[in-house]
């Protein structure tokens, strides 16, 4: 009891730490690498919720590939550290954060309102192995499954067509 | 006792309406042009007017055997809303039809007079079509039962009135003289107005039986008055307001200024519209309502003394006059005051007896004024003369018309100017002396008139006019004879006072005077007119002037209304109403499509901030419930 | 004690974040990357819920998303690097052709 809450709030608060580095570091690889903090934290709490195989497929694919993409585009364009103006940071910090203070209150009354407060720990945890969700892919989202793989097929050439260099002659 | 025949009554009103709509219909293409439209116009004009004259006639006589219960009223109802009802009929009693026979009487004579004078106008049944509404209108204000008819056929006659003066619009002065007179008109219809509306609102306490009709307001305003239900001092504010229009059709001073420009006009429109008829309107009106002004003493002495300085001022300005036309108009004038200021001393048939009696005489001389312009092409007096030779039907009917203008014994000017002294000398001594005088004025320059004009050494030479110009002269100067003696002030309900004689002889005296006094001048040269201009240099400068009235007006249009009003009502249309309201609310749409403008920034972060805000708002509404 | 709320909260408050990161910076590949944040986000509140309500769908749902999100990133990051090369600026601010 006492150790789940406590690896939750330590993983959570580290969440929500490095995604505001994310935000407002200046450096761009700081952004990525804070974001890979991210990825790990959450993958800690997917665990807690013994979601493995997600947590597996979280590290593997989001930290592995698409911030390892995110890197390398940015070593590509060399990007620098961008300057924020003045009334921008200002403007938009406000708006930002009314925002997002607003957005949690919603939230927080759109589904508190609505559940009861089980903890979770008393709910038997399913079965997030390879097996069962294996099988649940194959059987009932299938088609989902399939249709999944066009959307990689057609990201793939969309990157090498917008990626071409275009003819000089042209 | 009968009723009087509709047929009768409404033919009158109605066959010069329909002459004119005729005349205007043959413009349509299938009637050629020219001469064939032209006879028929006149024709048209001509038949409707004599028909109407017909059918008063039969009314007439009638009425005269005693067999026609008067007062009597047709009427259609034409507009009946709650609280409005307004219907457009015919009254008759005794004004009436004396006035409708001198409309279409003296009319018809005029008209078949007008075939002859306007012979070579290209604008031929033009002229007859404006003469023939003209007709209707007059005719809509004598026999109308209600105020507001009467000021519907006022205000026709003002707009027939204009459209004549300018016929020859091409004229500028023409142009300018029509302006004038719709002008002058309408600033004095305001005050007529105001009064009709005044009256119609006190007519009864109830809003809904509130009346314009003539009969009806006689029977009831005195009851309300007498019960209290009417303030006192509204009445004499009323009857002021009701004078304003004669004031301005009558052309009583201060509103005179038209009468003499309207000479601009052919003849026949100056002996029709500017001698018997459109301008005896505002002496007809007060007769219709004079039992209104019979218990307001103030407003009757302000109604004699306006009438009586009027007939003074006019005749002083007649006496300057070289050109023959203006000669007349003033004397019109003159004349005009004469029968106001017999209403303000409250002889109702004095003034309608004068009104018929200078509607004879004065037509008579206007249309030979026109017959000398046809035969002579002059209008200068000075260079006219010794007509009496060359044009002798003209100058004969001339001479009988100048006599009964001045009002010598037994012509019929004698008999309705004695009357109207008479009265003055009972009520008011000051206006008695100022008519007598002048009296004595008319008569002198009348004289001058016709020994400038007619004897002496010929200066151009002039050929009599066709017959058909010449009859109607005899008719009318047959009529200026008689009309003394053919019981007109009986017919009108007066009765047989006793002879005044020491007015009479006053009266014979003074004229007599004068005739001498013009004699001398300017037939036997005794003294010279040079010389009376010296002696009188001062007066003589100001009536040249036309006692700069004009100027003043002038001055007044041309400073405080262009200057002041005007402009002021300039910089309000430009700046409050084009650039406030009407380029305002342009600005305002432009301003308003500005900060829209802003939200499409073209910029993502812009856009997703939006949807935050939409998203938010969606929620929270979903929420709420 | 930690109950299925607790994680909602965070999965709101992650998401917030990756909100205001979206408004706030210029870079379009930060932009992108706060995004990700915020696909992290949903994807917490799917295996929480899975977790609530026994049911595998939610993980296999982030599955998905995960799957979508990289082929998304995929073709941003290409747009962006041709956005370089043609305008030669990365500065949202400065790609505003949305606009008339």
């Amino acid at each position: 009891m006492m150790l789940e809450a406590v690896f939750f709030y330590t993983f959570t608060s580290t969440m929500i730490f490095a995604a505001l580095l994310v935000v407002f570091s200046r450096q761009p690889v700081y952004s990525v690498l804070s974001l890979l903090v991210v990825m790990f934290c959450l993958s800690a709490l997917f665990i807690m919720l013994g979601a493995f195989f997600m947590a597996a497929l979280q590290i593997l694919l989001y930290a592995g590939a698409v911030l390892v993409l995110f890197l390398f585009v940015m070593m590509l364009l060399n990007l620098q550290p961008e300057a924020l103006a003045r009334m921008r940071v200002f403007t938009l910090r406000t708006v930002g954060t009314a925002g997002a203070a607003v957005w949690c209150a919603l939230m927080w009354k759109l589904f508190v309102s609505t559940h009861p407060a089980n903890p979770l720990s008393q709910i038997p945890p399913p079965a997030g192995l390879v097996e069962p969700i294996g099988r649940l892919l194959f059987t009932r989202y299938l088609l989902p499954f399939e249709l999944v793989s066009f959307i990689i097929l057609a990201a793939i050439i969309g990157a090498v067509t917008l990626g071409k260099q275009e003819r000089s002659s042209k | 006792m009968v009723a009087a025949s509709p047929w009768l009554a409404w033919t009158i009103l109605l066959a010069p309406l329909a002459a004119g709509v005729a005349i205007w219909l043959s413009y349509l293409p299938p009637i050629s042009v020219g001469k064939p439209r032209n006879r028929l116009a006149a024709v048209l004009a001509i038949a409707a007017l004599l028909t109407s004259f017909a059918c008063t006639v039969a009314l007439f006589v009638q009425a005269l055997g005693g067999r026609l219960a008067l007062p009597q009223e047709l009427s259609v109802s034409w507009i009946n809303l709650p609280g409005l009802h307004i219907t457009f009929g015919i009254l008759i009693d005794q004004f009436s039809l004396l006035m409708a026979l001198v409309v279409t009487g003296v009319g018809s004579a005029i008209f078949i007079y007008a075939t002859g004078y306007m012979a070579e106008e290209r604008a031929f049944s033009r002229f007859f079509g404006v003469l023939s509404l003209f007709a209707f209108s007059m005719l809509t204000i004598v026999l109308a039962d209600n105020w507001i008819q009467l000021f519907i056929g006022w205000e026709l006659v003002g707009f027939s009135s204009y459209l004549l003066i300018g016929h020859w619009y091409e004229k500028p002065s023409a142009a300018d003289a029509g302006k004038k007179a719709f002008m002058v008109n309408r600033v004095a219809d305001f005050g007529f107005l105001l009064g009709i509306l005044a009256l119609w609102a006190i007519s009864a306490a109830d809003p809904a039986h509130r009346t314009f009709n003539f009969l009806a307001l006689e029977r009831t305003l005195p009851g309300l008055v007498s019960a209290g239900a009417v303030p006192a001092a509204l009445l004499p504010m009323i009857g002021l307001l009701l004078f304003c229009g004669p004031v301005g059709k009558s052309a009583q001073f201060p509103l005179h200024v038209w009468l003499p420009d309207a000479m601009e006009g052919p003849t026949p429109v100056s002996a029709l519209i500017h001698a018997a008829t459109m301008v005896a309107a505002g002496v007809y009106v007060l007769c219709r309502s004079f039992w209104l002004f019979h218990d307001l003493p103030g407003v009757l002495i302000v109604i004699a003394w306006v009438g009586g300085t009027t007939a003074f001022l006019a005749a002083c300005l007649a006496l300057v006059e070289n050109d023959l036309k203006r000669i007349l108009a003033y004397s019109t004038l003159s004349q005009l005051g004469y029968m106001v200021m017999a209403l303000g001393l409250g002889g109702q048939v004095a003034g309608m007896y004068h009104l018929t009696t200078h509607a004879f005489f004065k037509a008579l001389l206007f249309l030979g004024a026109g017959s000398v312009i046809h035969g002579t092409h002059e209008q200068d007096i000075w260079k006219l003369g010794g007509l009496w030779h060359s044009m002798r039907a003209t100058s004969a009917t001339f001479l009988v018309g100048s006599l009964a203008l001045c009002g010598l014994f037994p012509l019929s000017g004698f008999f309705s100017k004695d009357e109207i002294l008479i009265l003055a000398r009972e009520h008011n001594l000051p206006l008695y002396i100022l008519g007598t005088v002048t009296a004595g004025m008319t008569a002198f320059y009348t004289a001058r008139l016709w020994f400038v004009a007619f004897t002496g050494k010929a200066h151009g030479h002039g050929h009599e006019s066709p017959p058909v110009m010449t009859v109607p002269l005899v008719v009318l100067a047959a009529l200026s004879v008689v009309a003394g003696f053919i019981g007109i002030p009986q017919f009108l309900g007066a009765h047989h006072g006793e002879l005044h004689w020491d007015v009479v002889l006053t009266s014979s005296a003074v004229v007599a005077a004068g005739l001498a006094l013009a004699w001398l001048v300017y037939r036997k040269k005794a003294v010279t007119a040079q010389q009376l201009v010296h002696a009188l240099a001062l007066p003589h400068s100001l009536l040249m002037r036309r006692y700069y009235i004009d100027d003043l007006y002038d001055w007044f249009v041309a400073s405080v209304q262009q200057q002041l009003i005007a402009r002021t009502c300039e910089w309000v249309e430009q700046h409050i109403i084009i650039e406030l309201f009407v380029n305002g609310i342009a600005a305002l749409t432009r301003a308003l499509g500005g900060l829209i403008r802003l939200l499409q920034t073209g910029r993502i972060q812009t856009y997703a901030l939006a949807f935050l805000v939409g998203v938010v708002w969606l929620l929270s509404t979903a929420l709420r419930r | 004690m930690i109950t299925l709320n607790h994680y909602l909260l965070a999965s709101a408050l992650l998401f917030a974040i990756g909100l205001m990161g979206i408004m706030t910076r210029r870079n379009v590949i930060m932009i992108l990357l706060c995004i990700e944040i915020m696909f992290n986000a949903a994807n917490l509140a799917f295996i929480a819920y899975a977790r609530a309500l026994g049911d595998l769908g939610g993980q296999i749902m982030v599955f998905f998303i995960i799957i979508v999100a990289a082929a998304e990133v995929t073709v941003g990051l290409a747009i962006a690097i041709l956005l370089s090369r043609q305008l030669k600026t990365l500065n949202a601010d400065e790609i505003s052709f949305l606009k008339w």
